[in-house]
């Protein structure tokens, strides 16, 4: 009681407001980062359950659990949740958390708009959600939602879904514009754009090309909505529209998507096997020009998702080439990573664990991407089982494992209290073998011709999709107990020092732990 | 409580071995690979597949050893104090050219190959390939000859109440037939959404796109039955809508088309007939079965808002006119689509069908529509 009382005397310290409307109305740059990490682990686990529906259909041959129909919706909706709901709310969270502290800035520049970007996505989410209760089921075209499947053959429930892109759209330029504004503006004197930690400039070039393509994904389904409510043919071959249009546009936006889903894991990565290797990073600037390359390059390779539509020989050329050029700074990335280890005094504490795991299963991704580049083995590969292979490596043991990554790091940090290490090696071998038992034997039902987004398939397959389907399981699972750990941490544990960790550099390791509700009220000396 | 946990989990994890062990043991370890296939070109995408396949597996392999290395050398115990070398022009420009160069060796006869594959000069043979959902239509083009590809795997097997046969899920009613060695172009294309026609031994895909007719070729010398897939979502019944191509001697092949000229015409003959209501109802649920119970379901009711229920729909029960009406053309802006492919006897099969099953005939007027009454609807209309 008296804690309180004395609360009130002390004006000049604001600490967080109490009760509910502390996290309705905050500006604070900690409180919205730790709502969009509660949220995005909130939809990681509502997508995950709709993973394990799609993987217990497919544990055996024939159908069992569900319809087609509903499998179809389960696969829309998996895919959408964990990209929209998911991995980029997570990934800006940890922006909200990390970019103000390790540029030495008070908070986020636009700090109102900060808290409206965050909220309007719950509602987001829920109205596409509702669309499973909706007449008609949800929308049920895949996460790629191609036209005419999703205009003239879609569910009523179409028009929801649309409602629900814009909204989320609208909430990630919010979220883009602040991260581009606050650093630009808001570094301490001294942080030039060179020295910029990695994880700042990751989310730097993620933020410019979320600018560039969310008004290109409305756009689209802005189409959409057209086509199916005021009769125009964008899309509808029958009125002079063009199917193959949508999805060039769509692409437009999904290649660089793609990247905005992977840029902010380069950086995060960066950070720990720097700090776990107690090494300096082996080359800061290549790295800044690996990832500035990779920005460029992922607004001239979209077509390579098209490759059996029927494009021009020049356009196959074109689109192969550019595609297997983005292999060359990936590689510098790579390369940077194993030199910073190399040589370095190394341990394995879990955010490093998880970060070695990222390098080895992203690279194993990244070179399935380059097989997939080759257009003429493409047409072997396209749509089948070795694509869901691909890019589940790359977002899964990729994007998903340097959030998680990211969490262990910066836990201390956010909460004053160290993580049960213990637990968390073991929540990292549950994942990852997990992840590998579902997705490694992918690639051999997809190279034997199981395409995508079947809720059936033939016998020859049915011995891999098993397996497949117990690691995902395990997986899915285990994440529970990620959930029991960070719970578990916020709630107490052994006191974290301000440096947490013996080899960390940066200015967010300069203060105490947890880190104050205010951090750089006067920016800090930098040189 | 921690080690009663463990304990637990050991077990659990020991049964979860198990489990996992059976189908891996099982597995047929020599089908893990894609397909050389059967023709010319799809050896060399072969070829081209395991050439970038072991490249990757020789950078990785590179990679992971120097770092699985430098794991095991460079830790905290064995090394604790840390280079502190960054940075050097030498070592990056290397891995950057290096990588490059290799990208190149790789382009270079991937291009080569795909500017075989583009080759649209017509064929010998020329097929028109539709996809609907869900199915495939067949139009030979020089042959006159067209017919509809549907799956024939029975309903039973894929709801596990019979036994899965060998080819479950990749069977159809009637198969492509083209001859040997002969140069077969197809030219493919939709009527409703986007399909894609896949056969792996040919490594042909194409998307199957609406008002757009993409084309691929073959030459195939080996007779066989060689099996593919639709491999662009294209709504609920994606997975069931397979492929099979069967292809045949010169000889053998001019015996099918004169046969399926001969079919052509006895369906004719079946146009001017006399159908009594109980032959109709019998043809018709036939037709309705391939073309219709997908979205309709077999107690005609459908999938509630999506697919309207005929089973006491007013059209079924009292307006035979507007019945006709919307199988000829089809449902603006809904997935119902015209099926004006349908023969005569086919599409009046069907209608009365409809209008009889369910009930409908005690509901409603029952009345029975003949072949006669698509004939008259299609006469041009002053």
């Amino acid at each position: 009681m008296s804690a309180v009382i004395e609360n009130h005397h002390d004006d000049h310290h604001h600490g967080p407001a109490k009760g509910l409307t502390r996290w309705l109305y905050t500006t604070n740059h900690k409180d919205i980062g730790t709502l969009y990490l509660w949220f995005s682990f909130a939809m990681f686990l509502v997508g995950g359950a709709m993973a394990m529906i799609i993987r217990a259909e497919l544990f055996q041959p024939g159908m069992q659990i569900v319809e087609p129909e509903f499998y179809n919706q389960m696969i829309t909706l998996h895919g959408l949740i964990m990209i929209f709901g998911g991995v980029m709310p997570a990934f800006v969270g940890l922006a909200n958390w990390l970019i103000p502290m390790q540029i030495g800035a008070p908070d986020m520049a636009l700090p109102r708009m900060n808290n409206l970007s965050f909220w309007i996505l719950p509602f987001a989410f829920f109205i596409l959600l509702s669309s499973l209760f909706m007449e008609g089921g949800a929308p049920n075209f895949g996460w790629t939602f191609y036209a005419p499947l999703s205009t003239e053959y879609a569910p009523p429930s179409t028009t929801f879904f649309i409602f629900s892109v814009h909204i989320m759209g609208a909430s990630s330029i919010m979220g883009s514009i602040n991260v581009v504004v606050t650093i630009m503006n808001m570094r301490a004197p001294g942080i030039s754009l060179m020295k910029m930690p990695l994880f700042v400039w990751s989310w730097l070039i993620t933020a410019y090309l979320l600018i560039a393509v969310m008004p290109v994904l409305a756009g689209a389904v802005t189409m959409m909505l057209m086509d199916i409510h005021f009769g125009t043919s964008f899309f509808n071959a029958a009125g002079g529209g063009d199917p193959v249009l949508f999805q060039h546009i769509f692409w437009f936006f999904g290649h660089p998507e793609v990247y905005i889903m992977i840029l902010p894991a380069f950086g995060i990565v960066s950070h720990i096997i720097e700090t776990f290797s107690r090494k300096q990073l082996f080359g800061h600037s290549s790295m800044v020009w690996a990832m500035l390359s990779i920005a460029i390059l992922s607004f001239v390779v979209w077509a390579h998702h098209m490759f059996t539509v029927g494009l021009p020989l020049a356009a196959e050329i074109f689109f192969m080439w550019a595609t297997m050029l983005i292999a060359v700074p990936t590689g510098v990335k790579v390369f940077n990573w194993v030199a910073t280890m190399f040589r370095g005094s190394i341990s394995f504490e879990t955010p490093m664990l998880f970060a070695v795991a990222f390098v080895v299963l992203f690279t194993i991704g990244g070179l399935s991407g380059l097989m997939l580049a080759i257009v003429p083995a493409d047409f072997q590969y396209h749509d089948t089982y070795f694509v869901v292979a691909h890019f589940h490596y790359v977002l899964v043991p990729g994007a998903i494992f340097s959030i998680m990554a990211a969490v262990y790091y910066w836990i201390p940090k956010w909460t004053g209290n160290m993580y049960d290490e213990r637990l968390g090696r073991l929540h990292f071998w549950l994942s990852f073998i997990g992840v590998n038992v579902t997705f490694f034997p992918q690639h051999f039902i997809g190279l034997a011709g199981m395409p995508r987004r079947y809720p059936d398939y033939a016998l020859q397959f049915a011995d891999w999709n098993m397996v497949s389907s117990v690691g995902a399981f395990l997986f899915g699972f285990s994440q529970l107990l990620f959930l029991f750990i960070v719970l578990k941490t916020v709630m107490g544990g052994k006191k974290a020092t301000g440096q947490v960790w013996e080899g960390a550099k940066g200015l967010e390791w300069s203060v105490a732990s947890p880190a104050p509700y205010h951090t750089f009220s006067t920016p800090p000396k930098v040189d | 409580m921690f080690f009663r946990f463990l304990r637990n989990f050991t077990k659990s994890s020991t049964l979860l071995l198990a489990f996992l062990l059976v189908p891996v043991i099982n597995a047929d370890w020599f089908a893990l690979n894609m397909t050389r296939g059967i023709t010319d070109i799809s050896n060399e995408v072969f070829e081209l597949h395991m050439l970038i396949f072991w490249i990757c597996v020789a950078i990785g392999a590179l990679v992971f050893a120097v770092m699985f290395y430098s794991m095991w050398a460079h830790t905290k115990k064995k090394n604790p104090v840390p280079a502190t070398f960054h940075e050097n022009h030498k070592l990056e420009i290397a891995w950057t050219i290096i990588p490059f160069l290799i990208l190149i060796a790789m382009a270079v006869p991937a291009s080569k190959t795909l500017v075989k594959i583009y080759d649209d000069e017509a064929g010998d043979i020329n097929i028109q390939v539709t996809g609907y959902q869900w199915k495939w239509q067949y139009k030979y083009l020089e042959d006159d000859v067209s017919f509809f590809s549907n799956l024939s795997t029975d309903l039973d097997e894929i709801y596990n109440l019979v036994p899965k046969g060998e080819n479950y899920l990749q069977e159809v009613d009637e198969m492509v037939v083209i001859p040997a060695g002969k140069k077969v172009r197809f030219l493919i294309t939709a009527n409703d959404v986007i399909h894609s026609w896949w056969v792996p031994a040919f490594a042909i895909k194409q998307d199957a796109i609406p008002g757009f007719v993409n084309t691929a070729w073959t030459v195939v010398d080996t007779p066989g039955i060689y099996r593919g897939k639709c491999t662009e979502l294209c709504g609920k019944n994606h997975g069931f809508m397979p492929i099979v191509v069967k292809v045949v001697e010169q000889e053998e092949y001019d015996l099918w088309v004169d046969n399926k000229r001969q079919e052509a015409i006895k369906l004719a003959e079946l146009t001017t007939k006399d159908w009594s209501t109980e032959e109709l109802v019998q043809r018709g649920q036939e037709v309705y079965e391939v073309n219709c119970v997908s979205c309709h379901m077999t107690d005609g009711q459908g999938i509630s808002g999506i697919f309207p229920a005929l089973a006491g729909s007013e059209i079924a029960l009292y307006d035979k006119d507007r019945h006709i009406e919307i199988l000829m053309e089809g449902v603006q802006g809904a997935a119902m689509n015209s099926f004006d492919y349908l023969s005569e006897v086919e599409l009046a099969a069907v209608i009365t069908y409809s209008r009889q099953a369910w009930g409908n005939a005690e509901k409603g007027d029952g009345e029975v529509v003949v072949p006669k009454d698509i004939v008259e609807y299609k006469e041009p209309k002053i």
